[in-house]
């Protein structure tokens, strides 16, 4: 009897759904969960959906939300049911990411360097010189082994038809890869008997690829001493930072930690300074070196930017990376691809209109109601309009703000995210979800099968951030004999 | 791996602000539980010198009565050397190097922290004091046993044992500093001060074990000798002075620069004072001994500081 009644919620609708056809049958890779679900009962799987958010809070695996009050811990919801994906797919999606990636590196270079895309017209010079994220400084450095971008994660999601696209890069200091981690723990935990019928491909190298990436970047030595820069306890991410220092077995380091001297990087230990090779940091390029960037900023390090131009130091990612993932020159990338590799991007963009460009500005201004504005500049779910779910007072308000500044905002059609079946009080519902595989780029690019699946708890909702209610689960990408 | 310098620095601070709340919770307890049956005089006199003893900033409070200066010295979070802010201290500390301590540290410290919090807010400490200082020095007591069993007895380990040990030879002494005047030869009456002697080991902790050694015959000379001088009872300066020579050169047998000798000299001449010194004559040079002992406390903070901790590049890099 509760067999009918745990699916009796799980509706499809014109979104791709990830565990059933729209005819309602499981999709192949779906259907030993399906089974799996019809024989737990809600109660069990209440149980460990406890067992699993009191595991995460005794851990501390929480982030700090900002503008409550100050310093509140949350743990990021865990929905116990994974998201499956076949290697098939998967090997499409990092195909298009090494070939994004590579791109976007190349675009870094150049622009910092010779800039042959910008006198070619292919993208427009103003565009990046406006980017809040250029940084004039890094005109002419060199950085280790000409990688720019060591550690990016970029948001996919999945159209009504199926297809990955990519909605966003994120090139600066991505978060969320050790929830990808205690994730995979969790599930290995709360569905032991799950694993016996798939054959999940692992996560759990990621400390190590991480590593050798860094090392990969060590400019002279080859036992680098490798250190994570955080902005310290009160930082959203902080757990993460202590998780992966941990998983690397390198010291967590805070920019009072470490002087400068001689254009070299020290950090204060008891037994005296030792020398810094490569800095893993956690903190934005504004607030690295205060003689440089922002001068009230307390958290970086005063002559950093001077050590790294020297050479002396390695610094994960390099300074300046935001303007390729400027949401406006987002909207260049598949010609940055065509333009750097003579190839078609494989994994396409969204649909993205540039509000400086008068006629799309008109059409955006026409059509609020139906497209997803957003601040070119932010990120995390903040400043953004989601036109079916707005008020006439906040599109108004944003059709302000569009005209006021255009280069600030994109406009993007209001895409239905795929769906996933998640637990929901106790009953199986669908919810949207997107993707954020975490590539690492060394010596060569290389993408951890799978990545952190990010749910919109809320019903309907398209926001899955967690600093505006989304969850998480785990995700598992199979091996090409178990399909 | 190396220690960071921060690091370091925070298990010590920890530390520290955990003995010193222990020490304020057990000066308060003993004050207002053990000497209630003294006629007036003597009770101002006490009252006087319990703060002298927590060196209370009259300018800073502004008080006289003894109720509102135990409320302060309690419950006032905005007081720096109040129970209330002296336990957030330690805790903010530990909550910076919870990665360098055993989870089953940062639980307790963080539960005794809460406890505390829930027990000034609204005053509900008052109702049952004496078993809310209890609470507060159990706590510390417990932090201190999970401290031995739990972490490895390596450099972050005797820093915190440095900073423990400091702390608890710097209270004896102001506490004792308070107290000359009724321990000094001349003046006192045997039976007006016994009590005053008794609730001065008590806020030592050192009754009990004072029995043992010399019955409860309680004499100025032998409870210097006892307090001070003890090589084997682990509240006595002596003891807390081995126990920091011991960490100094625990901490300096890992490290090849040269500036680690210049602590392990101070250490080592405090312990040799508190080891060879005050014997015979114990009562007449007191006071003089307890300005060294608390100028030797000041300096080994202030040598440790500069040699691991807050060291300039220009004498780092010279070695």
């Amino acid at each position: 009897m509760h067999k009918e009644d745990f699916f009796t919620h799980y509706l499809l609708d014109t979104a791709w759904d990830e565990m059933c056809r729209p005819d309602g049958s499981a999709r192949n890779h779906y259907v030993e969960l399906m089974k799996r679900m019809q024989q737990i009962t809600p109660q069990e799987l209440k149980q460990r959906q406890q067992v699993a958010d009191d595991t995460f809070l005794a851990q501390g695996v929480t982030f700090t939300v900002y503008g409550h009050e100050a310093g509140t811990e949350k743990i990021f919801p865990f929905d116990l049911i994974p998201r499956i994906i076949t290697d098939r797919e998967w090997r499409r999606v990092e195909q298009g990411l090494t070939q994004r990636i590579t791109a976007l590196n190349m675009f870094l270079h150049d622009i910092y360097h010779d800039e042959h895309i910008l006198r070619d017209g292919v993208v427009p010079r103003d565009l990046v010189y406006s980017c809040r994220h250029y940084r004039r400084e890094m005109r002419g450095v060199s950085v280790p082994q000409g990688i720019y971008i060591n550690v990016t994660g970029s948001d996919l999601i999945r159209l009504p038809n199926g297809e990955f696209v990519v909605l966003e890069d994120n090139l600066r200091v991505p978060s969320g890869v050790s929830y990808m981690l205690v994730n995979r723990q969790m599930s290995k935990q709360v569905f032991p008997q799950l694993f016996d019928h798939y054959n999940v491909q692992s996560v759990e190298q990621y400390g190590q690829m991480l590593l050798s990436t860094l090392r990969s970047l060590a400019p002279h030595t080859n036992e680098p001493n490798i250190v994570l820069l955080t902005p310290g306890s009160y930082n959203s991410a902080y757990f993460e930072h202590t998780y992966l220092a941990r998983q690397m077995g390198i010291q967590l380091v805070e920019g009072r930690d470490l002087v400068i001297h001689n254009n070299t990087v020290y950090m204060r230990t008891t037994s005296g300074l030792q020398k810094v090779d490569v800095i893993y940091r956690r903190i934005d390029d504004d607030f690295i070196d205060p003689l440089v960037f922002r001068p009230d900023s307390v958290l970086g390090v005063p002559g950093l930017m001077h050590a790294y131009r020297a050479g002396n130091v390695a610094i994960a990612n390099a300074l300046g990376t935001g303007v390729a993932d400027d949401k406006a020159l987002y909207a260049y990338v598949p010609a940055m691809i065509k333009y750097y590799s003579g190839q078609e991007p494989i994994i396409n963009n969204v649909e993205t209109y540039l509000l400086s460009d008068a006629q799309q500005r008109q059409y955006v201004l026409d059509n609020l109601e139906s497209l997803v504005v957003k601040a070119v500049g932010e990120s995390g779910g903040y400043g953004m309009l989601i036109g079916p779910q707005s008020t006439a007072a906040q599109r108004a308000e944003f059709a302000a703000r569009i005209t006021q500044e255009p280069r600030g905002y994109i406009a993007q059609p209001t895409l239905q995210l795929s769906r996933a079946p998640c637990i929901i009080d106790g009953q199986l519902e669908a919810r949207h979800v997107d993707l954020r595989p975490y590539i690492l780029y060394g010596d060569r690019v290389t993408i951890v099968p799978g990545g952190l699946t990010r749910v919109a708890l809320t019903r309907g909702s398209l926001v899955v951030n967690s600093s505006q209610g989304g969850g998480s689960k785990d995700t598992w990408v199979l091996y090409a004999d178990t399909e | 791996m190396a220690m960071l310098s921060r690091v370091a620095d925070s298990l010590y601070w920890m530390s520290r602000y955990l003995e010193r709340t222990e020490h304020t919770a057990r000066l308060l307890d003993v004050t207002q539980h053990q000497l209630i049956d003294v006629d007036a005089t003597a009770s101002q006199q006490r009252w006087h010198r319990l703060w002298q003893a927590l060196h209370y900033n009259e300018a800073m409070a502004g008080s006289h009565q003894p109720a509102p200066i135990v409320e302060l010295f309690t419950a006032d979070g905005q007081y720096p050397d109040s129970l209330v802010a002296t336990i957030t201290a330690a805790r903010e500390n530990a909550r910076q190097v919870r990665e360098h301590i055993s989870s089953e540290m940062w639980e307790q410290i963080n539960r005794l922290y809460l406890d505390i919090r829930q027990q000034v807010q609204g005053q509900r400490w008052q109702q049952a004091a004496h078993r809310f200082y209890g609470m507060v020095k159990s706590g510390s007591h417990l932090f201190q046993g999970i401290t031995d069993a739990t972490m490895i007895h390596d450099e972050g380990w005797n820093f915190i044992q440095i900073g423990r040990a400091l702390e608890r030879a710097n209270n004896t002494a102001s506490l004792l500093h308070s107290h000359l005047r009724i321990l000094q030869p001349t003046g006192y009456e045997q039976g007006a001060h016994h009590a005053e002697w008794v609730a001065l080991l008590k806020m030592c902790t050192a009754f009990e074990a004072y029995c043992k050694v010399h019955t409860p015959e309680v004499t100025p000379t032998r409870m210097i000798q006892f307090v001070v001088y003890d090589a084997v009872f682990p509240r006595s300066i002596r003891f807390c002075a081995n126990s920091i020579h011991e960490s100094t050169v625990a901490i300096g047998a890992k490290h090849t620069h040269g500036h680690a000798q210049r602590i392990q000299r101070v250490t080592g001449q405090f312990q040799a004072m508190l080891e060879y010194g005050g014997v015979d004559d114990a009562l007449s040079t007191l006071a003089h001994n307890i300005v060294n002992v608390q100028q030797g406390c000041s300096q080994i903070g202030a040598v440790l500081h500069e040699v691991h901790i807050d060291y300039t590049i220009d004498s780092a890099l010279s070695n």
